[in-house]
């Protein structure tokens, strides 16, 4: 197993509002390979999105990392001056947004837009720049791409406009990507087609992904490993396949008990009952102890994380091990 | 079909013509560069819901389903054909909509919901206003619809913003009840709320169903919830219905080329490196409602699309009992026009 491409420890980001801290991301720890696809999964409130946006400094006022470290080739992002941060960003890791509309501006054309995004990172022609760019987008599939290089994003479809997002992304070949809800916004048959040419991609350009989702089907068949977040904690993590088919932590359980598919038709859906706690007043303890049917006395105190067998969770109730 | 059906469309089709300005058709006029082109929303669709059934209507954005929700739940009048609910016209000869019997529940419990009126209020405002209870009784009136789908009945005195996502959709399944519908048209109820919840508003609602003998007309693009909550399903596809049948039958052995390939796009949940299936996805996008493809409008995209498929537009013919597809595969080839 080569290195790890990036190491996250002990990762806090709270954001200090008039009505309280928001403690967002509390303790998240977790690393990535080189090639490695990673999802993390939560619900609304889980911090996924914002862990995501942690490794890249793009926390803004009133939220700030607290604490933690993020190693990526050999330096810590957290401690990193801004401009140190910004040769990083968008070269070495790049993001894709959920929403593709409001991630291209809607005044230039996409073929200028991606030379910025090159230039930004290289000195170099124009010409040189827009062939870069013209591969990219040949790269994601888009049908003749020249001509997309004179486009506006407003005369792209939602797909289009997204795959012009993820070639920005992969413009200078990083090391990481961070995709964010890439497909959310997109239909089932446009989602299938994406989702196809990331693994694709992935797998020629050895880029690694931490792909961010609440779908689990969607995540199923394209991370290695996955962790699954709740109120700003990992409450699970491991292989992608192995959680799934054996989750340890009642929540994960509860998540995948309640996908229809899974049920036969017509009949309750087994539910998580409530919903996600407001991350203001978090009980103490487990965060997912009052909408657990396991919970007992024990799961007042806030429990360790626990690993073996590649895999790890946070629950004084692990369900499929001997107690 | 034994039981007699409760909601009919007949030959509904609805065009939305571009409103121009005053600056737009001077300019047309004189030859300029104009969006004059109509949109042709919902095209020639007939369907039939039985009393007590959940038909799922289903289909990628564009697909004209929200469309034809709000034909059938009379909020908006067809440009052609009919609606009908017990076999009365649901929209009446001045283009309004006569009867309170079916209601809408809207995708996004944040913007259907005022933020400035209670909960109760919000609850009352129209059974009061069709005199199903007077101001006087409304409050016992509210608090027995927001403990029939889960909610405290105190509850009635807060506003909308003190809700979570989940919690409104209930006080938005709640305000369609109270009107006493026969008929409820649900329009992606679940699609803006989070994994946890999502199953506890479908088993309301299969709830709700069972305990007073509603039916439902479910409008989704999410496959799986469709297949958990209908009867039949409808498949949309620009406009028109492409496929309709009994829902295990459909997608078991979807019939439509269409239909076959939006149920090979969703994803699975893997739970097996074994089961990692590399599969095909569908090519291409759907093409622009306002210049739809002749003949059979999925043909641009149609593996098994011939010279027929541009020419001619399938109908939607019964190919089984109690199965529609419109398709030309199955009647006759896609070769020669018939």
């Amino acid at each position: 197993m080569s290195a790890p491409l990036l190491e996250v420890e002990n990762l806090a980001t709270h954001f200090f509002t008039r009505a309280g801290v928001v403690r967002a991301v509390d303790g998240v720890s977790f690393s990535v390979r080189p090639g490695q696809v990673v999802g993390l999964v939560g619900e609304s409130g889980s911090g996924k999105s914002v862990t995501g946006y942690s490794l890249l400094g793009l926390v803004d006022p009133p939220g700030r990392v607290v604490g933690g470290s993020i190693r990526f080739e050999g330096q810590d992002l957290v401690t990193l001056p801004p401009d140190r941060l910004r040769t990083i960003r968008g070269r070495r890791i790049s993001m894709v947004f959920q929403d593709a509309t409001a991630t291209l501006n809607p005044v230039l054309s996409v073929g200028d837009q991606m030379l910025l995004a090159v230039k930004a990172h290289e000195s170099i022609s124009d010409k040189a720049g827009l062939a870069l760019a013209l591969a990219s987008l040949s790269r994601v599939g888009i049908p003749d791409p020249a001509s997309r290089l004179n486009a506006y994003p407003h005369q792209l479809s939602g797909g289009m406009r997204q795959r012009v997002a993820i070639a920005i992304a992969l413009l200078h070949r990083p090391a990481l990507v961070i995709a964010d809800e890439p497909t959310t916004a997109l239909d089932v048959s446009v989602q299938a087609q994406i989702i196809h040419e990331m693994r694709e991609l992935v797998r020629v350009s050895g880029t690694a992904v931490i792909w961010i989702t609440h779908d689990l089907a969607t995540v199923s068949s394209l991370a290695d490993d996955i962790l699954v977040m709740y109120a700003g904690r990992v409450v699970e993590s491991g292989p992608t396949r192995t959680i799934l088919r054996e989750p340890r932590h009642p929540y994960t359980r509860g998540l995948l008990d309640s996908v229809p598919s899974r049920n036969p038709p017509g009949v309750d859906l087994p539910q998580i009952p409530g919903s996600t706690p407001s991350l203001l007043s978090l009980p103490p303890g487990c965060p997912f102890a009052p909408r657990c049917g396991f919970a007992t006395g024990l799961c007042a105190t806030m429990p360790a994380v626990e690993n073996g067998e590649g895999r790890t969770w946070r629950c004084h109730h692990p369900q499929g091990i001997a107690a | 079909m034994s039981v007699p059906p409760i909601l009919s469309l007949d030959a509904v089709s609805k065009r939305f013509d571009p409103r121009l300005t005053l600056g737009d058709r001077i300019a047309a006029a004189i030859g300029g560069d104009v969006e004059t082109r109509a949109v042709q929303a919902v095209r020639d669709v007939s369907l039939s819901v039985a009393k007590g059934e959940t038909l799922g209507l289903v289909g990628e954005s564009g697909c004209g389903k929200s469309t034809l929700g709000r034909i059938a739940a009379g909020i908006m009048a067809p440009t052609s054909g009919a609606v009908r609910l017990d076999g009365e016209p649901v929209i009446g000869a001045d283009g309004r909509k006569h009867t309170t019997r079916i209601q809408t529940v809207f995708q996004d419990p944040f913007a259907s919901l005022n933020p400035r009126i209670t909960v109760g209020d919000t609850l009352a405002e129209g059974p009061i206003a069709h005199g199903l209870v007077t101001a006087g009784a409304s409050r016992a009136y509210v608090a027995e619809w927001l403990d029939l789908v889960g909610l405290d009945p105190s509850y009635a005195s807060r506003y909308p913003h003190q809700f979570s996502g989940g919690q409104r959709q209930r006080i938005a399944i709640a305000r369609a009840l109270a009107m006493k519908p026969d008929v409820l048209v649900c329009d992606e109820p679940v699609a803006s709320l989070d994994v946890s919840i999502q199953a506890q508003i479908v088993n309301l609602l299969l709830k709700l169903k069972r305990e007073l003998g509603l039916t439902y007309l479910f409008i989704s693009h999410d496959l799986g919830v469709v297949r958990h909550i209908s009867e039949r399903v409808a498949i949309m596809y620009l406009g028109r219905i492409v496929e309709l049948g009994p829902t295990l039958r459909l997608y078991e052995s979807p019939e439509h080329p269409y239909t076959q390939a939006l149920l090979a796009s969703v994803p699975r949940l893997v739970t097996s490196d074994s089961d990692l299936a590399e599969f095909r996805p569908i090519a291409g996008e759907i093409p622009s409602p306002l210049a739809p493809p002749p003949g059979c409008a999925f043909h641009t995209r149609c593996l098994h699309a011939g010279p027929r498929c541009s020419a001619e537009s399938p109908a939607l013919l019964a190919t089984r009992t109690g199965r529609a597809t419109a398709c030309h595969l199955y009647t006759g080839g896609v070769e020669k026009a018939a």
